[in-house]
């Protein structure tokens, strides 16, 4: 074995899962590679993308705000349910998200992704791009290393970290991560459409590096169950529509076809009004929750964010680069906690599920776990939005007659389509997924 | 009340949304479909869920191609008889994103 192939820790894929654990490896002075199948860091990356709680990185890294290339900070947030016609939305706007370490800061993936891998870099991480890793190494029922797709591929290191994305080639392979149902993963396609500054700033009422995240339910995506999001950055939107890949099979709707119908819905089409398309991309989303979290180690390997369907899809919530980046760090930590002992067991390394159900990123899953078949619910997601769209326009309506009291007008709209027993019935689920 | 009549939706042809992304095309696929096996489907969930629409039924036969492919998975997630062989290409190869 060359010396060159021998490494402290091997981290798969240069996402921020696996950066951020390299990061950290780099530092604590060990020899560390970071394998990347793209040309580049973000080469082969999608997300929406905000990545929320950025204090995460900031922590780690002081110069983040300085140099971090970050798009906007989010002060605003607006939910919308979206009818046929009409669209009801609830818009949320605060100067407390406006000042570091700010909630959430919209990226772009390529820029991102290549630059916190610079930091890893930096720290004396090697990175080598353009590699696949095919497969893990083993000595018995111990991870020693991977086969990268080149000759004399073979690397070797005593503890591996997984961060190979939402396919997790890696994971299953280990034998950790069963194969997916089209009922859990998603798939997102999105565009970025440039509008330049100024209009950016007038269309979605921002000032200076404010930034908007906003979201659909309803008509957004016709009879398919998901939804769609339209994110600020500085001079382009990100805009795009998350369906579940079942659904989408079933109702036989391209997923482009269904994004366009989302840029012309007439509540949407006056915001793209003019953007002219930068690029198209797609990606798949482990939105599972919960049930679909892996095993997450066995002895010499770790699996870390998307590949470790780390995601949290709760309706409201559409979070995942956090996730990433605490469930790399904890990877990290358990690594060298591994190290110190020089111990790489199964055992040793279960210390990272610990670590993570201390942290906001399994407690968050478990704690929310009924929010995916909430936000799946049929009617959520196609009769709810038109109903309290009608019954708003209902209590707006000024037609020189009488007028009811709103309760009365309201519910007469709802139960028009659904009996009061389904009504209280999803009350109580939406309520179990997300408030008690 | 007067219906409003909705606007037929024009969509963008995927071809020229493709034309926006980058692609260094390896010569050796990394898909692999088992075309007998689509003999008889009558989902062709490939079809439609493909964010590039590199599936296609013609004549009966399934075709495929793997050029443009945005390298998502989810076509061997949506394959019902498990046809689909789908594995990552060649290091630096495919699709790179840029300005997502």
């Amino acid at each position: 074995m060359h010396a060159q192939q021998q490494f402290d820790a091997i981290v798969v894929g240069a996402g921020p899962a696996g950066s951020s654990a390299a990061l950290v490896l780099a530092r604590a002075g060990l020899r560390v590679a970071l394998i990347e199948r793209g040309e580049y860091p973000g080469a082969k990356n999608v997300s929406g993308a905000v990545f929320y709680a950025p204090g995460l990185l900031a922590e780690l890294l002081p110069s983040f705000w300085d140099e971090a290339p970050f798009e906007r900070y989010i002060t605003r947030r607006v939910l919308t349910f979206l009818g046929k016609e009409s669209a009801f939305s609830l818009d949320f706007h605060t100067r407390h998200f406006a000042l570091p370490p700010y909630n959430g800061v919209t990226v772009l993936r390529p820029k991102f992704d290549r630059w916190l891998a610079g930091k890893a870099v930096e720290a004396g991480a090697l990175l080598i791009t353009s590699t696949v890793v095919d497969d893990l190494l083993y000595e018995g029922a111990r991870v020693i290393g991977v086969q990268c797709r080149r000759d004399n591929g073979a690397l070797y290191a005593p503890v591996v970290i997984a961060a190979d994305g939402a396919n997790s080639f890696l994971a299953k392979k280990a034998g950790l991560q069963r194969e997916f149902s089209a009922e859990e993963m998603s798939l997102g396609v999105k565009e970025v459409l440039r509008l330049g500054t100024r209009t950016i700033e007038e269309r979605f009422h921002l000032t200076g590096d404010e930034g908007m995240a906003s979201e659909y339910v309803g008509e957004a995506t016709g009879p398919i169950k998901g939804g769609a999001f339209l994110y600020t950055n500085r001079e382009t939107l990100s805009l795009g529509i998350i369906v579940q890949i079942a659904s989408l099979a079933q109702q036989r709707i391209r997923p482009y076809e269904l994004l366009d119908r989302f840029k012309q819905h007439p509540a949407v089409a006056p915001l793209v009004r003019d953007g002219l398309t930068l690029e198209y991309s797609a990606h798949m989303i482990p939105e599972g929750g919960w049930q679909l979290v892996p095993r997450l180690a066995r002895a010499g390997l770790l699996v870390a964010g998307d590949a470790a369907a780390l995601v949290f899809a709760a309706g409201i919530f559409l979070e995942g680069m956090n996730f990433a980046v605490a469930s790399g760090l904890a990877a990290a930590e358990t690594a060298l906690e591994a190290h110190q002992k020089g111990d790489f067991s199964a055992a040793t390394l279960a210390g990272y599920r610990k670590r993570l159900e201390q942290s906001f990123v399994l407690q968050d899953l478990q704690r929310f776990r009924l929010t995916p078949a909430f936000v799946n619910n049929e009617r959520l997601q196609n009769i709810y939005p038109e109903l309290l769209c009608q019954a708003a326009e209902q209590v707006f309506r000024s037609e020189g007659r009488p007028r009811k009291k709103l309760g009365s007008t309201i519910l007469t709209t709802l139960r028009s389509k659904v009996s009061l027993w389904t009504l209280l019935r999803d009350g109580w689920q939406a309520g179990r997924a997300l408030f008690f | 009340m007067q219906e409003l009549a909705s606007e037929p939706v024009a969509t963008q042809p995927i071809e020229e949304r493709l034309e926006l992304v980058r692609f260094k095309v390896d010569k050796r696929p990394h898909i692999r479909v088992h075309t007998e096996a689509c003999r008889g489907c009558d989902l062709t969930p490939c079809v439609y869920v493909c964010p590039a629409g590199l599936f296609e039924i013609l004549g009966g036969e399934m075709h495929f191609s793997y050029e443009h492919c945005l390298e998502c998975g989810t076509c061997y997630v949506a394959c019902e008889r498990k046809a689909i062989e789908w594995d990552y290409p060649r290091g630096g190869w495919g699709v790179s994103f840029r300005a997502s």
